[in-house]
């Protein structure tokens, strides 16, 4: 079961706040190559310079798309995958799935980097935002399935280490960050729906006129 | 002044008609060509499909200006349009909902067909032409689904190029030379490019002028299914007709306008319309190297999926699949009745048409889910019942008790 992500998007601090975590949590190992800086700055009326000085970590122009000077060689290695391009991963997941994946590490000795997750299991990803969230361990409950087979799942978590973050603070924190990456998925959702309810408006209207023509032209056949 | 403008116009068409015939032509197909009077809401679908065929061909020229058909470059392209291109992310959207749309359209209005017997003689061609169009539309929304290269395009295109090997004996070699490739690759989505925008719309353009041919020639059909050019009056106009032009003009201006409501609607709220439209795996790259858990092909094609995969051997589940598009095509040939119009039809073919709907919506949501054994049951029945419908035409139309036609169509 998928936690609701509830987010806003016409939200625009949630989104200033979710990029700036994008690029200082995920830009390093992750690119976004579909989506330009500064398409950042039109849609939330930022200038090109707080653009640059806010979310431009790599020394791009603020005309270039967001992207990562990781190797896929060395990504392999260090993660045993290539590293997925975000640009329209909200698309392909959904934000329920990235909220609760984002929320769902826990610790895991037998993984590469401690950590495993109960979304995406044996996920090669280490729980980058372990600092802001302190690390959790899985509660576990039996489970018997209509067969009778009897198996551990898991049912929640457990901090066993604090972060800097409350456990409510994080949660927001997260929402935040999805919130961003559902824009980066389709910038252009915002216009979308701005734009939407003014032509159905002009399509009514023009519907009633039609409408009143073909009355006017039919009066005569019987 | 007027006078003057008007005479030159005048003049201006003289001019023209004896050179081109615009006036014949005109009044052949709008002001003379008799429409029976008693055209229903039904009768909205055929002008709509042609909207929706005119905004595919609009919006694909667009699209075809930012879209780069390589592996390398096919999906970053479309983003490309749905962020970088003005107003690319509106024209993107109405070609994917407008591929959607078209079979929306076209179920309905040949669904139409079903109800008023517009098939039957002299109307067969039509219905031949209009089956054609439907089967090459089927090509063109496949070989287009390709273009994005997302994980959905590649492994869709797998599945249904596999098909062709399962063919005896030429079967892996006609796979192969489909794809031009031993997989899906650069080769295939280049050559799909080329049909779909070139290839296939061309054949569409010319069957969709040979369906008007045929409808002008020999007149639509009606509700009550009886001939309005049987009944005519002294200067040979149909009785029950009115010119097309500017009737059913303005009263198609209507459907049109309902309909782009209903569209405008699912573009700018809805463009993937829960997955239906868009597939949520369709945003992940094309990679042949990973296989999604579950490969359904997009809604309108699913019905004849379900009967593809409701025989256990694959080769017969493709004869099933064709056989399933022949039998359509036989129609005007399959049903004796001596009446057209479901209205004066009797209960064998009212209760055998409901059925026949049932199976085709259950076979359609079959299509998309996992085959369980309930599924592939149920898949099964419902491809014996979809069969079933046309086959025992011949009889229970001909037993069927029908009503009395009237001699003139009744309502407006």
């Amino acid at each position: 079961m998928l936690d609701s992500a509830d987010i806003q998007l016409d939200d625009r601090e949630a989104i200033k706040r979710g990029a700036k975590l994008f690029v200082d949590y995920c830009l390093n190992c992750h690119s976004a190559s579909l989506m330009r800086y500064s398409r950042i700055a039109q849609d939330l009326d930022m200038s090109s310079d707080e653009v640059r000085n806010q979310f431009i970590t790599t020394g791009a122009k603020v005309g270039e798309s967001m992207k990562v000077a990781i190797d896929e060689e060395d990504a392999k290695r260090w993660f045993g995958t290539a590293v997925p391009d975000l640009s329209v991963i909200a698309r392909a997941r959904g934000v329920d799935w990235l909220y609760t994946y984002l929320r769902s590490f826990y610790r895991d000795e037998s993984r590469p980097w401690g950590v495993n997750n109960s979304v995406f299991k044996d996920v090669g990803m280490p729980h980058v935002l372990w600092e802001l969230q302190g690390l959790q361990v899985p509660i576990m409950e039996s489970h018997t399935d209509e067969q009778g087979n009897t198996s551990e799942r898991i049912r929640g978590f457990k901090l066993i280490e604090k972060g800097t973050l409350s456990a409510s603070e994080y949660d927001t924190t997260m929402r935040d960050l999805v919130t961003f990456i559902a824009y980066l998925g389709e910038p252009s959702k915002l216009q979308r729906l701005a734009l939407g309810k003014w032509v159905l408006l002009f399509l009514a209207g023009f519907l009633v006129l039609v409408i009143l023509l073909k009355k006017e032209y039919w009066r005569d056949i019987h | 002044m007027f006078d003057k403008i008007s005479r030159s116009l005048g003049d201006l068409r003289e001019w023209a008609d004896e050179r081109f015939p615009v006036t014949a032509f005109w009044q052949d197909h709008l002001v003379k060509y008799y429409a029976p009077k008693n055209l229903n809401f039904w009768y909205f679908f055929g002008s709509l499909a042609f909207l929706v065929l005119v905004i595919q061909l609009l919006t694909g020229i667009f699209l075809t200006m930012n879209y780069k058909p390589t592996a390398d470059t096919a999906f970053a392209s479309v983003e490309y349009i749905m962020r970088d291109v003005n107003w690319g992310w509106l024209i993107r959207y109405m070609h994917s909902t407008g591929a959607s749309f078209f079979f929306i359209v076209i179920y309905l209005h040949m669904f139409r067909a079903l109800l008023y017997g517009s098939y039957r003689k002299p109307r067969e061609l039509l219905w031949v032409f209009g089956m054609l169009i439907f089967v090459v539309l089927m090509a063109e929304a496949f070989m287009g689904y390709l273009l994005p290269w997302g994980q959905m395009s590649f492994w869709g295109a797998q599945v249904i190029i596999s098909l062709f090997g399962a063919i005896p004996y030429i079967g892996d070699e006609l796979a192969l030379w489909i794809r031009g490739d031993f997989v899906v690759a650069d080769a295939t989505l280049n050559r799909f490019f080329a049909f779909h925008v070139i290839a296939f719309p061309l054949l569409l353009i010319g069957l969709v002028l040979f369906h008007m041919i045929a409808l002008h020639s020999v007149g639509s059909n009606n509700p009550d299914g009886i001939e309005i050019k049987k009944q005519k009056d002294e200067n040979g106009v149909p009785l029950d007709g009115i010119p097309f032009h500017p009737y059913y003009t303005v009263k198609d201006m209507i459907g049109v306008v309902v309909f782009l409501i209903i569209f405008s609607a699912v573009i700018f709220y809805a463009p993937e319309m829960g997955g239906w439209f868009l597939e949520r795996d369709n945003f992940v790259p094309a990679d042949p190297l990973k296989t999604p858990e579950h490969i359904a092909p997009l809604w309108y094609f699913t019905p004849f999926y379900a009967i593809l995969r409701a025989v256990p051997d694959k080769f017969l589940g493709v004869v099933a699949m064709g056989a399933s598009m022949v039998v359509l095509f036989l129609l005007p040939w399959l049903d004796r009745s001596p009446v057209r119009s479901i209205r004066y039809r009797g209960t064998w073919f009212k209760l055998a048409l409901s059925v026949f709907v049932v199976s085709f919506v259950g076979l359609a949501y079959l299509g998309t889910v996992a085959a369980t054994p309930l599924a592939t049951l149920f898949s099964r029945i419902f491809s014996v019942l979809y069969f079933a419908f046309f086959l025992l035409m011949p009889i229970y139309s001909k037993w069927d008790k029908t009503k009395p036609l009237p001699e003139r169509v009744t309502g407006k």
